[in-house]
């Protein structure tokens, strides 16, 4: 199924999901509500059938935090991107981790660096970072500290050239 | 004289705990606590197990990553498309190419370039050539781990003659930054092809060795089979990918299913567990879909060898990368330690303003308490071996 099939067969199950024909890859978009109930019928459903959780990224906008999540089903052979969206103030989405078991790991990453929460986590601790790491690396704000317990972390980022 | 200062480092159970221990308390009943990592021989890096153990038997397992992050995300963010290359190949630095061509074909899906014949079979080539190199160092350590010390050697002769090969044609042994944004950063010297016949030559008779020295070795079998079982369910749950997955006689192979680089092109055959020896999905099918893989890799070796097309390998490289087009894409390929998808956001700008690599061996390890618990720890190590992880790619 193309993804805008994928997307009728999940408006037509009552789920609100808007489709997104960007280029080069469109995606799926659910709403903080409907987001859950799209990953579960994806993955029971027998003609959509996503057996597993490929990717999960946070990200961050200038107006909302994102959360995308590549699907496959190996049985039916498709992949599709859905993403949920959320607000500045409250960071928050739905986790995943309890329709496929490495949304818990890749929720981690993406609370690590991103600083997002997902609510319903069981294990919401820092991943990749120190767990007395301060802030999140990849809020476009980010200031690294100065100090990791004696560690200077003050160096100079790498300069970019252009060719 | 600067002044010392007690370095605190959150290590294993937490403080209260270490005060109970201090006072002779174990807080811990009957059972113990068990560091594995993070410098320990047998974690390919720098990866920390913590086990609750009762007796010899595992029953609790917490992987800890993160002590080889390098921040590749967010250095991704701060330099150019092509500047990305070389951080790509510090993730898995065992398969170098085959992490730089993910990223490449992200940017090429992004800014929709085709490349030429040569370009694809010259990629397909160096990709499997470091395929069978990465998978000589999983299968030697993996063969070390459980205290066979020969293959290694035997291996890394083997190694030895594809990093010759590469070094020759790009300069470097591990961190080529070969493959580029639309082709390659030069055409083979020339005889190239011909060594590389010359190694698939080479090769042909070292398979039966191997499988002579360890494969069917029976202190072997005894020590793998049965052992750290992967069913189907945990695999697709864990979005197990790659030699893993086949091992457990899932029958996927993108190079053959969803096939990119003209991988459509060849005639291979991709392996999958039976349970020959024991359980499917157990460690010895784990290990032997690596060295039937590697036979595979040398038949499409030997076919981009006879197929190599004429063309220029610099034909398609853009003279500038300054203005991509929005959007976002996410390419996965199949490296040597599972799919390596990348996901890409461009915001328009001559930086990616959002990379994300997906890493096969990153949900290895997420799934290695599902597959040992109630195991022995001498098991563990076998397990912890068998799944083939490079710390470098899981932390990235």
């Amino acid at each position: 199924m193309t993804p805008e099939e994928i997307c009728q067969k999940l408006q037509s199950a009552g789920i609100e999901v808007t489709y997104h024909d960007t280029k080069p890859d469109p995606f799926l978009l659910c709403t903080l509500q409907s987001y859950k109930q799209a990953a579960l019928t994806l993955r029971d459903d027998p003609d959509l059938a996503f057996q597993s959780l490929m990717s999960l990224t946070g990200l961050e906008w200038p107006d909302y935090f994102e959360v995308a999540s590549q699907l496959i089903s190996y049985q039916k052979e498709h992949r599709v991107t859905i993403k949920v969206r959320c607000g500045k103030d409250d960071p928050s989405v739905p986790t995943l981790s309890d329709v496929w078991t490495i949304a818990e790991w890749h929720e981690r990453e993406a609370y690590d660096l991103v600083g997002m929460t997902f609510a319903g986590h069981q294990d919401l601790r820092r991943i990749l970072l120190p767990e007395d790491w301060e802030g999140h690396p990849l809020r476009k704000d980010y200031s690294p500290q100065e100090r990791w317990h004696d560690i200077s972390l003050t160096s100079e980022p790498p300069k970019t050239t252009h060719e | 004289m600067s002044e010392t200062k007690e370095i605190h480092i959150p290590l294993g159970p937490s403080p209260e705990k270490w005060d109970l221990l201090s006072k002779g308390i174990d807080p811990f009943g009957d059972q113990m606590i068990l560091q594995m990592g993070p410098q320990h021989p047998a974690t390919h890096g720098v990866l920390r197990l913590e086990l609750k153990t009762d007796g010899e038997v595992v029953t609790k397992i917490t992987p800890y990553i993160g002590y080889l992050h390098r921040c590749f995300e967010k250095v991704a963010e701060s330099v150019t498309y092509p500047q990305v290359i070389p951080y790509t190949e510090r993730m898995d630095y065992l398969a170098g190419m085959n992490m730089a061509l993910s990223y490449v074909l992200a940017v090429e899906k992004l800014r929709e370039i085709e490349v030429n014949d040569r370009v694809e079979t010259l990629r397909v080539l160096v990709c499997e050539l470091n395929r069978i190199a990465s998978h000589c160092v999983a299968i030697g350590t993996f063969a070390l781990d459980i205290g066979a010390w020969t293959p290694l050697l035997y291996l890394f002769q083997v190694r030895e003659h594809i990093l010759d090969l590469l070094e020759e044609l790009s300069g470097a042994r591990m961190l080529f930054n070969y493959i580029r944004i639309g082709g390659l950063a030069h055409d083979i010297p020339t005889g190239w092809i011909d060594k590389v016949r010359e190694f698939c030559t080479y090769m042909d008779p070292k398979i039966p060795e191997l499988n002579g020295l360890l494969s069917y070795n029976k202190i072997y079998i005894e020590r793998l089979a049965h052992v750290g079982v992967m069913s189907q369910d945990v695999a697709l749950q864990y979005g197990i990918t790659g030699p893993n997955l086949r091992a457990t006689g899932f029958d996927y192979d993108m190079r053959r299913d969803a096939p990119y680089s003209g991988y459509e092109k060849y005639d291979f055959q991709p392996q999958i567990g039976a349970g020959e020896q024991g359980t499917p999905g157990d460690c010895w099918d784990r290990y032997i879909v690596r060295v039937r893989e590697m036979e595979e890799s040398l038949k499409i070796i030997r076919q981009a060898c006879d197929r190599m097309p004429e063309g220029d390998v610099k034909e398609t490289i853009p003279k500038s990368l300054r203005k991509m087009p929005e959007g976002e894409v996410y390419v996965t390929t199949e490296a040597p330690r599972g799919e390596l998808g990348i996901y890409l956001v461009s915001d328009g700008t001559d930086k990616p303003y959002r990379v994300k690599a997906r890493s096969g061996a990153y949900c290895s390890v997420a799934a290695v308490p599902a597959i040992s618990l109630g195991g022995l720890i001498a098991d563990l190590v076998a397990i912890v071996a068998s799944i083939d992880i490079v710390l470098g790619e899981v932390d990235r």
